[in-house]
């Protein structure tokens, strides 16, 4: 029954420049709450990896950041293409990134299983057409 | 792909790595500061180089350094999210201010060099930095 605190935040599909902005502010307050540097580090990763693919692989959606006793969650929902196979896309290695997306540093099909090892939990769920909704814990 | 170099400055005589300052790395690569000035006297003990960002999020230790080729915002972005030190950008890639200002607010010092990648991290070798664990697994 203790308390939890809710952040929100609107990512905007077609701003790769401003793509991170979440992450950095999940960040800072993370910080200013004392948290261990491991735990702050592990969340960093793993909500950057998947700000990133929201706007990569989708167009945009919502982050929802919920802090309460010893856990962070993080639920990334988007209304994309979806994933045709979760299996495949967690294999290290495997991106169907295009090329103009490879020459902004990204698509080395690192980012899913980078929020795996981050994190303690990951559910993926997805409906091709609908979207996709990524939801991971840290505990701490 | 781009595959991630971590560095880390290495002693040959004692086996330890020892810390060098930012400044002493600016000179190594003959570059230049861009952002952070201030801060050219923090100690780093580790690099990493790749163009490929979730590369350098996949294999981060405690590297402070992030030699790159790559020049976008989301370049400080993945610095920020580890702590990073420092910026690197090779081949004179010239970030913008909007860049330069995300640094600032991070704290990360932006430098940038001349040489292109293969030669900045040669020199930085050259100058003391060497693989830390992953280095001596191969030795
Ligand atoms: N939110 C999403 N919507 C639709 N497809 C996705 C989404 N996230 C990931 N994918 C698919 O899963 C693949 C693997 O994702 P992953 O994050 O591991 O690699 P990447 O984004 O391609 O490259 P990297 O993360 O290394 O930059 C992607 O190439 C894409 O096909
Ligand atoms: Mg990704």
């Amino acid at each position: 029954m203790s308390d939890s605190l809710e952040f929100k935040y609107q990512i905007d599909g077609e701003d790769f420049a401003r793509v991170g902005h979440a992450s950095t502010d999940v960040k800072k307050k993370l910080k200013m709450m004392g948290l261990p540097p491991d735990v702050i580090r592990r969340v960093s990763i793993a909500i950057y990896e998947g700000e990133i693919n929201m706007v990569i692989h989708a167009y945009g959606g919502e982050i929802t950041v919920t802090i309460s006793e010893g856990d962070v969650k993080m639920v990334l929902a988007d209304k994309g293409p979806g994933i045709p196979d979760i299996e495949k896309a967690m294999t290290a290695g495997y991106s169907t990134a295009s090329e103009s997306v490879r020459n902004l540093g990204f698509g080395a099909g690192m980012g899913l299983p980078n929020m795996k090892k981050y994190t303690d939990s990951i559910e993926i769920e997805t409906e091709l057409g609908v979207g996709t909704t990524v939801t991971m814990h840290v505990k701490f | 792909m781009g595959h991630a170099i971590i560095l880390t400055q290495y002693e040959p005589e004692t086996g330890v790595t020892k810390a060098m300052t930012i400044r002493e790395a600016m000179e190594a690569v003959h570059g230049t500061v861009l952002s952070g000035e201030d801060k050219l006297d923090l100690e780093v003990h580790s690099a990493c180089g790749s163009d490929m960002m979730s590369d350098v999020l996949a294999f981060v230790k405690d590297q402070a350094i992030l030699v790159t080729g790559l020049c976008n915002p989301q370049v400080i972005r993945t610095a920020e999210m580890i702590d990073m030190k420092c910026v690197l950008f090779v081949r004179d890639k010239n970030p913008t201010q909007d860049m330069l200002e995300l640094a600032e607010e991070a704290g990360i010092v932006v430098l940038k060099t001349g040489h292109r990648m293969f030669n900045s991290c040669g020199l930085l070798y050259a100058a003391g930095l060497r693989g830390g664990s992953d280095y001596e697994r191969f030795t």
